[in-house]
């Protein structure tokens, strides 16, 4: 082949490259403008159904009023003025309160995904621990965790070092949430492995604990990515609902309750708190989705 | 059939579940012992005898509060599923407001909508069922909305250009591919709505509710150290947060029967 | 054969994709006669794939016009004049095999009982009865694409459009559902038009082997097919069937060898 050839097919190749950075861009600019649009929208509709049930009086489905929607602005505003007299402002109170949650849910999220992986890994390779546990892995979800976090705090708190009194029991609620999901996508992945690539391993007398880690567990990862977002809400879950029983003040569960006391008086706090609620877990989300992205780096498979 | 492949079948449902019920057995009775032999704190973790006589003795009020809380937990699922799934079918029908949707679902999905049961309490009555069937709502209804979404979008291109060579419109192919398609995903989203539903009910409770309702009944439980009672409240919970869940699962069956190989949880 | 009358006429379409600013057909004209058996050959990216598509309304032609029996190619797809076979059988999975095959004539309203005959009519005709209860993941890929070729067929279109139909099956599949195939084109009496990667499969089946260039997709030539018919094992052997190959494979080379690998591939993402 010729040099100017090749070096058309690089210009043309490089152009193309370009076009479709270029594109790309628009794109992404063009989602996030969808986005917020559909927010503002959003936004409209509370404004709206606020305005319009407060102004005909409707009931149905529910009333509009200072309690039951209490205006953004009134929010917002809240966010600013102190949580108490002579106190620094809700947000600031709120930051150190969401971070104390975030820590709890962090530390749950490890705990329950470890825990989840482990045991997928586990039942992966054996039908009849399958069939025995799998049945109540499921049912475990079905308990009403904050039913029983008060027994779990009672009963973890004695076994924690000082340091991690406290936020170490609802940790562990958290991670009661966290580990279902991953359990069960795990072992679903694990077991999603080539058939032929399991072959192939065969034919080199690899060990059970390398087949592991070459085949089985990258074959796992779009599956255990899966788990791990729909994981990092309900580590958040977890926390603020630990924390409900747990008579914990310092973190976004203790917050809920309190201010859940004065909602009559002041419902934009525990508005507001809901919002910061909401943010926390969205920012979980979206850092397990940022470690997908730069973890799983092939085409996504269908979603488990 | 013949009674040989009718022995056929019975073997091979023994065979699923009898590991198990082994697994049941061993738990109950290791935890029996366990509190005989070690002493464990009886206030925390009860025999699963006294439990059981607790659901016995309670049986007056355990299950009707039971059935109470599973009524709010079916209303809430019932609407939020539907909804789910209506909008879904809305959403992708528009692609370009599917689009635009899609990223406040998934938002939408990821927020502890948990937290906001106390605002529901103050919306509705809180010692109506309607509060509870609300948050049980809108917890069914992101997890179904998400992935009817993603199923509906999950159709295969050239099945889509085969029925416009049939010159099959709209509505045609919604019936006959991209609903099929989703069917999967729906029901998987709707076992995760069953669960999530009872759960949501519960703890609406949490926050007030009427004193026939199971979460009322095991927080005042829970609070006067009647730990007894309490367990066998979460047992009633338990029971038919899993009868809901397998009713789901059953229905997915009859549906889903044309899936290779059988699907797990 | 007397004069035959034109079923599908194509007359200088074009076609070019936006992205990428490919032209994927450019001035294609081509007219099929009642009964033909047409196929569309050339490389990758030569655009046999978007021409079929065009015939069946599939993809807009950029300029140009097809008739289809003097109709408007989308009047011919809105008439349900034409059955079509993909690469992939493209079976629904939640469909039985009998249900398969069953699709088109709900859609064109046939009740139940006639829908039923059909059906089994058909399944005899692919040689598969006794699968209809099948679902489809319980067939071999040879026994998928033939119920998707009874699904083609169960409503007796006058033009049959085939897109590499048996590509991804295996060789002595392949010779054996290109005589079941031809079998069914003499008994029905259809036009077809066959897109192909082989030259022994295009010269086998076809009255007429179009040889198609790509960059920009072209019609290089058109080669007559004068086997005697009915074709058999036999005509692989014939001196006749190797010369009308060598003539084929002499066109393809003409027009191809201008085209390097890499830019093949290229293209090979905008067809279709």
């Amino acid at each position: 082949m010729s040099s100017g050839a090749a070096n058309a097919a690089s210009v043309q190749r490089s152009a193309a490259a370009r076009v479709t950075w270029r594109s790309r861009l628009r794109g992404a600019t063009h989602r996030a403008g969808l986005i917020a649009l559909t927010v503002v929208a959003l936004l409209a509709f509370y404004e709206g159904y606020n305005w319009l049930w407060r102004a005909t009086g409707w009931t149905w489905p529910f009333p509009a009023d200072d309690t039951t929607l209490p205006h953004l602005w009134t929010i917002f505003k809240a966010f600013a003025d102190p949580a108490q007299v002579n106190q620094p402002s809700l947000f600031s109170v709120l930051m150190h309160k969401a971070l104390f949650t975030a820590k709890e849910a962090f530390a749950g999220f490890v705990l329950g995904a470890l825990f989840g992986f482990a045991l997928g890994a586990v039942l992966a390779h054996s039908k009849l621990l399958q069939r025995g546990f799998l049945p109540y892995i499921v049912g475990s979800q079905t308990i009403p965790i904050l039913a029983i976090a008060p027994m779990v705090v009672i009963w973890v708190n004695p076994k924690l070092p000082a340091g991690m009194q406290g936020w170490g029991a609802v940790a562990v609620i958290s991670a009661y949430l966290t580990f279902f999901p991953v359990a069960v996508n795990s072992l679903r992945g694990l077991n999603s492995a080539d058939p032929r690539m399991l072959e192939l391993m065969r034919t080199y007398a690899a060990s059970t604990w390398t087949v592991l880690w070459k085949v089985r567990f990258p074959a796992s990862l779009p599956y255990v990515f899966s788990a791990l977002k729909v994981a990092a809400t309900a580590s958040v879950v977890g926390a603020i609902i630990g924390e409900l029983p747990s008579g914990l003040q310092s973190g976004l569960g203790g917050a809920i309750l309190n201010f859940n006391q004065y909602y009559s008086i002041e419902p934009q706090e525990l508005w507001a708190t809901n919002i910061v609620a909401a943010l926390l877990g969205i920012i979980f989300f979206l850092a397990v989705l940022g470690a997908e992205k730069a973890v799983v780096r092939r085409a996504p498979e269908r979603r488990a | 059939m013949s009674a040989s492949a009718l022995t056929l079948r019975s073997t091979k449902a023994l065979r699923e579940w009898a590991p198990a019920l082994v697994v049941a057995i061993a738990v109950i009775g290791g935890w029996q012992g366990a509190i005989a032999a070690f002493d464990i704190q009886q206030f925390l973790l009860p025999k699963p005898s006294n439990i059981a006589a607790a659901l016995w003795d309670d049986r007056g009020t355990l299950w009707p509060a039971g059935w109470y809380t599973f009524k709010e937990a079916l209303g809430g699922f019932a609407l939020g599923s539907c909804l789910g799934v209506l909008f879904a079918l809305i959403v992708a029908r528009f692609e370009r407001v599917g689009a635009a949707l899609m990223p406040i679902a998934i938002a939408g999905n990821a927020v502890p909508i948990i937290a906001f049961a106390p605002i529901f309490n103050a919306w509705f009555d809180p010692l109506e069922p309607t509060s509870k069937m609300a948050i049980a709502g809108v917890l069914c209804f992101f997890p179904v909305l998400v992935n009817t979404l993603r199923g509906l979008q999950s159709v295969r291109p050239q099945q889509i250009e085969l029925m416009r060579a049939y010159a099959a419109g709209e509505i045609a192919i919604y019936r006959r591919v991209r609903i099929p398609t989703a069917l999967p995903y729906i029901f998987t989203s709707l076992k995760i709505a069953s669960v999530l539903a009872m759960i949501g009910a519960v703890v609406g409770e949490y926050f007030g509710g009427s004193f026939d309702a199971l979460g009322v009944l095991i927080r005042s439980d829970a609070q006067i150290l009647d730990f007894v009672t309490a367990w066998a409240g979460i047992v009633v919970a338990s029971v038919l947060g899993i009868t809901l869940y397998l009713a789901v699962a059953i229905a997915e069956r009859i549906f889903v029967r044309w899936a290779p190989g059988g699907r797990d949880v | 054969m007397t004069e035959p009358t034109t079923v599908v006429s194509v007359s200088g379409v074009t076609k070019t994709f936006p992205r990428g600013n490919v032209t994927a057909l450019q001035d294609i004209n081509l007219d099929l006669g009642a009964g033909e058996f047409i196929s569309l050959i050339g490389p990758s990216g030569c655009g046999k794939s978007t021409l079929l598509r065009v015939i069946g309304d599939l993809v807009e032609p950029t300029s140009g016009s097809v008739t289809i029996n003097g109709k408007s190619a989308h009047q011919a797809r809105t008439d349900r004049d034409y059955g079509i076979v993909f690469q992939d059988a493209v079976l629904f999975d939640w469909r039985t095999v009998s249900k398969n095959i069953e699709l088109p004539l709900e859609m064109l309203g046939w009740d139940r009982p006639k829908r039923r005959t059909r059906v089994a009519e058909m399944l005899a005709l692919v040689e598969l009865t006794g699968f209809g209860d099948h679902h489809p993941w319980q067939l071999s890929g040879g026994m998928q694409q033939r119920v998707s070729i009874a699904r083609a067929l169960a409503f007796e279109p006058a033009l049959l459009l085939m897109d590499e139909p048996f590509g991804a099956l295996d060789e002595m599949t392949r010779e054996r559902l290109n005589l079941e195939l031809l079998s069914i084109w003499q008994q029905l009496q259809s036009t077809v038009v066959f897109v192909t990667h082989s030259i022994s499969e295009a010269v086998f089946l076809s009255t007429r082997v179009v040889v198609m260039s790509p960059r920009p997709g072209r019609i290089a030539g058109i080669v007559d097919i004068d086997l005697p018919g009915p074709r058999s094992v036999e005509t692989r052997e014939d001196p006749r069937f190797f010369e009308l190959v060598t003539e084929v494979r002499e066109l393809l080379r003409m027009r191809g060898e201008h085209l390097l690998p890499e830019e093949e591939a290229a293209v090979a993402g905008e067809d279709a």
